[in-house]
């Protein structure tokens, strides 16, 4: 296979395998405390989330099915009666703050009026309903947190710059009278920008990496004024002209559409914070935007990278394939071959050029920089093709989803299974080491057991 | 609209695709959306496959909305034939496609001009039958469509085998310990001097199954999967079949003593000699098998007349609950099953053994059930072990649906007279882990944990004080929930929605009384 001087974008047919985007309620369930999630769909729904979700399903889980029934398909029921009768025995047993009303292939196909009774009920029940539109007849897994967000950012109240500042001045004025002492320690204090920069950052992570990405943006004086979504759903950040948004995740292209055109704000398009390369570049991004200079973010960089020397030590000049499933994959490529390793194919389910611009233009300065071949950029795979492909490149690693990992493994090609990286916390400068942790886990073991030269132990072809 | 957190049965494309990516070399094709593949992960994790599961999608997608597949279903089958020469192709609906209601065996009937592989739609409806209904389904229509195929071409041989021989039907992915079974199966056959003509569907060929005629009998180790094949087989060839599960001792006895008739009436027919297997099943039951042992020692007259409760499907519920009552000595409070389709069956044959028989796929109806009872142990699915840690009651996981621990790698079959020590293994277990916490619990062990109700749903309408919770700690576990229920049966009736102390010490003077 040739190498490539420039990023190659192709599309193949879209055979292959990933989670169904219903799946997002497994994680925003937990991330929105008070929350319910209903999924409008069949058993299949039902089977795929008790099975893909394992034992959460045995806590009491803030999530249910309404499975729907013959009657139902038939419409010889009634939707908004049934809905009704559901939601209110949820708020009976569970009082959330909110019902996320997951909308499925089956409500596609029968075309539901989800969007229609929502609000009908909402007033009937005095609980919001959000409805988004998960399914596998659209999206790919990840792509389903996007359209929660997406639906949930129309809940956000509206800024209003003229209160926000009073708000801040009268903060401001405690600020200085109480706490001179640590501003005049302060190396640079941005003042000016930091009153102009309203900074919301859209992206469901764990709380605690949401607040380590805080205190990096601190650091800089740039204080995020909030996050959607928020730990708790009643406090959604305030949204509008004047309001600056950044993402953290690639797969948020909705939300970033939503956030534009529907409410007006500024979107900052960046590198996503995933590998201190990353991290770096999303935080001087910001900054250029409010006008600051960033300050002590090449040193803390260099910092990182020395504390990643022993794993850089196993994955240099090892090659790797992304089969493809969560759109992760372009952001991780592009730490990964600035950490020395060679990736032949990115795969991936749906690629905005656009939202992801400053993270492909990343990849590409990471890629000249490295001095590597460009990895083709594979939209919408065929996991067939690939694994032919597979065949012949014999990559040192592939990244790929469980319903291919065993087969692999059997044919003594080390792998990872992808859905762990949207689980694990992965962003900001200190979880780098998490990702190179995950990264180099088949490989450290596949060291140990290479030895025992039991490679192979398939009695099939090497083909599928 | 139903609200449901979890389902014992899954939905009927996964039975279709157990059956399907059970015998060697046939493909399945789903009509379906993106993430609707879900199989292939649960096959290669669960059963931990080295191969890739043969199974594809054919994506439902936008496109598909609006226009209709055209020829992309049919270009799906054609490339899958072209690439892996599969012997068979099933087009496989879910519960999207059922709902699009695309001619689908249009579809088939299209693709089959050109394919090699023999392409088949499988007969299924979503919104009517469950996995294992579906599985049951499509077993009978392929091993149909091969039987056909073979009688057209004149290939197809009735002649038996000149040695006694059996089929063995049912057994296959992702099934509850099928595979230790199957080889158990296999060895007691061979300890009877029987030949296995075919196991289908697990490893089984297409082009083997023009032979299926050829046993003398037919073996249906599991109601739930193999039934309609064998009744089909019966009909169509005069086949008999034997339906006895052999789990257990005296089912394992009436299972041989079956295929002892079947031989016989054979035998006599070729006037060759009859078989007597009385002294076999005599020494495997009292010398081979620990169990029938196992249940004299004085180790099982501790068990005996404890509370259990059975739950989980029609076969595995039903044979646990038998031995349970009539090898253990046992007392089987409730026995249930999620096998709504198959209530008559189950109720015939455990409605003597026990108090209370409940068909549900609810489980939260099992799980309320099994609050109130409070049984030293359950035997039950997945779910039953998790309310069991709920309520701090042993659980041994007798039936699917199961997690990845209960496909072990040591050999652990249910059926035959292997699998009656390892039932008997698993039921001492349970016990014996609950006794050692009473016996903790009774000399001061390390309760610290607070009891909270023990229903799933709940009515909460009753307050326990802080001292009377305390108090209601220091009362040894194995009667703490009993006591606490008594209070608060005693607390309604006397409309009292506070329990102190003393309401507890006046429940109890009533108790009495």
């Amino acid at each position: 296979m040739k190498t490539l001087e420039t990023l190659t974008f192709e599309c193949e047919t879209g055979n292959y395998h990933t989670f169904c985007p219903i799946s997002c309620v497994a994680w925003l369930y937990q991330k929105i405390e008070d929350s319910f999630f209903l999924v409008v769909g069949t058993k299949t729904c039902g089977y795929f989330l008790q099975n893909a979700l394992g034992v959460t399903i045995f806590a009491e889980p803030r999530y249910a099915m309404a499975e729907l029934e013959e009657g139902d398909i038939s419409a010889q029921l009634n939707d908004q009666e049934e809905l009704g009768r559901i939601c209110r025995q949820i708020k009976r047993d569970r009082d959330p703050s909110v019902i996320i009303w997951i909308g499925t292939c089956t409500t596609e196909i029968i075309k539901m009026d989800l969007e229609g009774i929502g609000p009908k009920l909402e007033k009937e029940l005095g609980i919001p309903i959000i409805v988004a539109r998960a399914n596998g007849l659209d999206y790919a897994f990840t792509q389903g947190e996007d359209t929660v967000l997406a639906a949930m950012t129309h809940r956000c109240p509206e800024y209003n710059a003229q209160r926000y500042k009073q708000n801040q001045n009268s903060i401001e004025d405690i600020d200085e009278s109480n706490i001179t002492l640590v501003k005049s320690t302060r190396s640079l204090p941005n003042k000016q920008e930091q009153n102009n920069c309203i900074l919301v950052l859209f992206g469901s992570l764990p709380s605690t990496v949401a607040s380590q990405l805080n205190s990096e943006l601190e650091r800089q004086s740039i204080r995020v004024s909030g996050w959607l979504p928020s730990q708790r759903y009643i406090e959604l950040p305030s949204l509008g002209k004047g309001v600056y948004v950044c993402g953290v995740n690639p797969f948020l292209s909705r939300t970033a559409t939503t956030l534009m055109r529907r409410r007006k704000c500024q979107l900052i398009g960046a590198p996503f914070p995933i590998g201190p390369d990353g991290t770096r570049a999303w935080i001087e991004k910001i900054c250029s935007v409010f006008n600051i200079e960033p300050y002590g973010l090449e040193e803390r960089e260099n910092k990182i990278w020395k504390g990643l020397k022993d794993y850089l030590g196993i994955v240099t000049g090892r090659s790797i394939f992304f089969m493809g499933d969560n759109l992760l994959e372009i952001s991780i490529a592009r730490f990964l071959i600035r950490c020395g390793m060679i990736v032949y194919e990115i795969g991936i389910p749906y690629l905005d050029k656009r939202y992801q611009a400053a993270e492909l233009s990343l990849l590409r300065d990471t890629c000249i920089r490295m001095n590597t071949p460009m990895p083709r950029i594979v939209e919408k795979p065929d996991n067939y093709n690939q694994m032919q492909r597979m065949h012949e490149l014999r990559p040192d690693l592939a990244i790929t989803g469980m319903a291919h990992a065993n087969p692999l493994e059997a044919r003594g090609i080390d792998t990872k299974w992808s859905v762990e990286f949207t689980f694990a916390q992965i962003h900001g400068f200190i979880n780098a080491k998490d990702v190179l942790e995950l990264v180099t886990r088949p490989l450290r073991r596949n060291t140990d057991l290479g030895r025992l030269g039991w490679n192979n132990l398939s009695k099939q072809a090497l083909t599928i | 609209m139903k609200l449901a957190y979890w389902m014992y049965a899954g939905p009927a494309h996964i039975g279709t695709l157990r059956i399907a990516s059970s015998f060697r070399n046939v493909h399945a094709i789903m009509h379906a959306p993106l993430g609707d593949d879900y199989f292939n992960v649960m096959r290669s994790m669960l059963e931990r496959e080295r191969d890739f599961t043969p199974v594809t999608a054919s994506i439902v997608d936008r496109h598909v909305l609006a226009r209709g597949s055209q020829e992309k279903v049919i270009n799906n089958i054609n490339r899958k034939d072209e690439e892996q020469r599969p012997d068979l192709i099933v087009l496989t609906p879910t519960c999207t496609s059922s709902i699009l209601q695309e001619d689908l065996q249009n579809f088939v009937d299209r693709a089959s001009i050109h394919s090699v592989s023999d392409v088949i739609l499988a007969d299924v409806n979503h919104y009517r039958v469950n996995e294992l209904q579906a599985a049951d389904r499509t077993l009978e229509q392929i091993v149909r469509h091969c039987l056909d195929k073979a009688r057209k071409q004149n290939r197809l041989d009735c002649s038996i085998t000149d040695k006694p021989s059996a089929n063995i039907i049912g057994t296959s992915t992702l099934g509850f310990h099928n595979q230790h079974d199957c080889r158990e199966l296999k060895r007691l056959l061979q300890d009877l001097g029987i030949v296995v003509n075919q196991v289908v569907p697990e490893g089984g060929s297409l082009k083997d199954l023009k032979d299926l005629p050829r046993a003398w009998f037919n073996i249906i180790p599991y109601r739930e999967i193999g039934l309609m094949t064998a009744i089909l087989l019966e009909e169509e060839f005069g086949m008999p079949y034997i339906s006895t599960t052999p789990m257990g001792i005296l089912d394992t006895a009436d299972f041989i003593g079956q295929i002892e008739e079947h031989i016989n009436a054979w035998n006599f027919l070729l006037s060759k000699g009859s078989v007597h297997y009385k002294p076999y099943i005599e020494n495997q039951t009292k010398f081979v098998s620990q169990a029938a042992w196992f249940s004299r020692s004085i180790d099982c007259q501790n068990l005996a007349g404890k509370e259990a409760v059975v739950f989980g499907d029609a076969t595995h519920a039903a044979s646990i609950t038998k031995i349970l009552v009539k090898e253990m000595g046992i007392h089987v409070s409730c026995s249930g099953t999620y096998c709504k389709h198959d209530m008559k069956w189950f109720s015939e044959q455990v409605g003597s053994l026990c108090n209370e028989i409940l068909i549900t796929e609810d489980h939260t109806e099992v799980g309320d059930t099994i609050a109130c009872i409070e049984p030293f142990a359950i035997f039950g699915t997945q779910m039953e072990r998790h309310i069991g840690k709920r309520l701090d009651i042993p659980c041994g996981v007798i039936s699917s649906p199961v997690h990845i621990q209960n496909f072990p790698l040591g050999y652990r079959p249910f059926l035959g007279y292997e699998g009656t020590n390892q039932i008997a293994d698993l039921v001492y277990n349970s016990f014996t882990l609950g006794m050692e916490d009473h016996l903790l619990d009774v000399f001061g062990g390390h309760d610290t944990k607070e009891v909270i109700t023990k229903l799933l749903s709940t009515d909460t309408d009753l307050d326990w004080t802080s001292e009377s919770q305390l108090e209601l700690n220091k009362i040894p576990g194995f009667v703490r929930g009993r006591i606490k229920r008594n209070t608060e049966i005693f607390a309604r009736q006397n409309n009292i929605t506070k329990i102190t102390v003393d309401v507890m010490y006046a429940a109890k003077e009533k108790l009495s009384d």
